[in-house]
């Protein structure tokens, strides 16, 4: 009964990383910047990983760094490119990106341009340009799909056209999607595709970009401190792996979502299904009831045995609503985002469209005086 | 008519909102003044999901939004 719909979030390490990691454990524990047998083998397994990783986000293997996390690889991809910039230091960035990146702005930037998104949460790629254009922009930063909502962002088309870095936020993106051309900088999650926690940052050669922390002369100056080498063993493996079956699952979570979006529409009355139906990640899917409390459907789907995610306002710790909803004139309340694993399995699914229409009408009921 | 939502969490605005739209007139307005930040969103959400119009969003004397919808059927 039940089933694990919030992938996004994080999954079970895929049994490649897993395994990867239980063996670089024993392996690769040495410090890899020194010059005795433990402190080779780690630096070994450290360059191999980071090669299979660069190899599978389009990058050279200077190119990429780690980090803890993807909210600390959003962080340092950002905070980079405004630090490597010219003083006037000012981002143009779409209403819709992950709180990490407009945080990170916040932090660094002189100013922040948010550029409007439409109802499906895509921006307007011509006001991105437009905006991106101005002298005394700097920086602008750019999602390859939305975390909430799926859909995909014109990042290719915007990259071509404007004269400054263009940070990409991949970290839904990579193991389920092909990453856009034309990225500067590059932030990605290995929680993405089953692997542990740890962040990639990407910068491509010639970008101007400095490291916003103090000197170190660890991953390429970028990132300081030791890497996590049994993490980044893992990550590689599971990348490897995830990326041979890509295809495969991608096509499966496609047919699953677009199954998801015509029955939630179809069974759950005061229902909108939200983002790009067909330009979109294919792992996730999003949709807000009119009359329902999100905090307690969220926990009467969990008493059921299913995991979601919320984005309306009684779920999170501020009390304030999604800022993606928001932009995109969405309904926040009543909001449940699904995610699917590589093991989310159809009767899973059909087993979560049995049960919802009645959850929505419990909830529903419960509000009624 | 001014229905007053203040101190009412999401989705307790726009559930007031369903429930008092029946009180006014085809074609006339009822504000609903509400302090939850989810309100003016998901007020604009309601009127084009149930095919009412959003007419405006202003700020009361104690800074909560007061949004006008007007009954459309």
């Amino acid at each position: 009964m039940g089933a694990f719909l919030d992938a996004a979030a994080g999954t079970p390490l895929h049994p490649a990383a897993r395994e990867a990691l239980l063996a670089a454990l024993a392996e690769g524990w040495g410090d890899p910047g020194r010059l005795y047998g433990a402190g080779r083998r780690a630096a070994l397994l450290l360059d191999a990983a980071r090669e299979v990783i660069a190899g599978g986000i389009g990058a050279r293997p200077d190119e990429v760094s780690f980090c803890a996390n993807g909210t600390q690889a959003l962080h340092a991809a950002v905070l980079g490119a405004i630090a490597g910039g010219r003083p006037s230091r000012e981002v143009v960035h779409s209403a819709v990106e992950h709180s990490a990146v407009l945080h990170a702005i916040e932090h660094g930037a002189r100013a922040g341009h948010p550029i409007a998104v439409d109802r499906l949460g895509r921006v307007d790629a011509a006001a991105f340009v437009a905006a991106a254009n101005a002298p005394q922009v700097t920086v602008a930063a750019l999602q390859a799909a939305n975390h909430e909502v799926g859909t995909a962002q014109p990042a290719a088309s915007v990259a071509a056209r404007i004269p400054v870095p263009l940070v990409v936020d991949a970290t839904q993106t990579v193991g389920h999607a092909d990453l856009p051309d034309g990225w500067s900088v590059l932030a990605a999650d290995a929680r993405s595709w089953g692997g542990p926690a740890l962040g990639v940052v990407a910068v491509r050669t010639g970008t101007r970009w400095r490291s916003p922390f103090p000197a170190d002369d660890r991953e390429g100056g970028r990132i300081p401190g030791l890497p996590d080498v049994p993490a980044a063993v893992a990550a590689a493996a599971g990348l490897r792996a995830v990326l041979a079956e890509r295809r495969e699952v991608a096509a499966r979570h496609r047919a699953m979502v677009a199954h998801i979006r015509e029955r939630v529409a179809a069974t759950v009355p005061d229902c909108e299904v939200l983002g790009d139906p067909d330009e979109r990640l294919p792992h996730i899917v999003t949709f807000s009831c009119l009359y329902v409390d999100g905090e307690a459907l969220l926990l009467d789907l969990d008493r059921r045995g299913f995991a979601v995610s919320s984005g309306s306002s009684c779920t999170s710790s501020t009390l304030e609503p999604s800022h993606v909803l928001v932009a995109m004139g969405a309904l926040t309340s009543g909001n449940v985002r699904i995610s699917l694993s590589r093991d989310t399995s159809e009767a899973e699914v059909d087993e979560f469209l049995t049960v919802l229409p009645g959850a929505v009408a419990g909830v529903r009921e419960q509000l009624r005086p | 008519m001014i229905v007053d939502c203040r101190g009412r969490r999401c989705p307790l605005p726009i559930l007031d909102l369903a429930r008092r739209i029946g009180e006014v007139a085809v074609g006339r307005t009822l504000t609903i003044e509400a302090d939850d930040p989810a309100a003016p969103p998901d007020v604009r959400a309601w009127c084009r999901m149930t095919g009412h119009e959003f007419v405006a969003q202003a700020t009361a004397a104690d800074g909560a939004a007061a949004l006008v919808v007007r009954r459309l059927r």
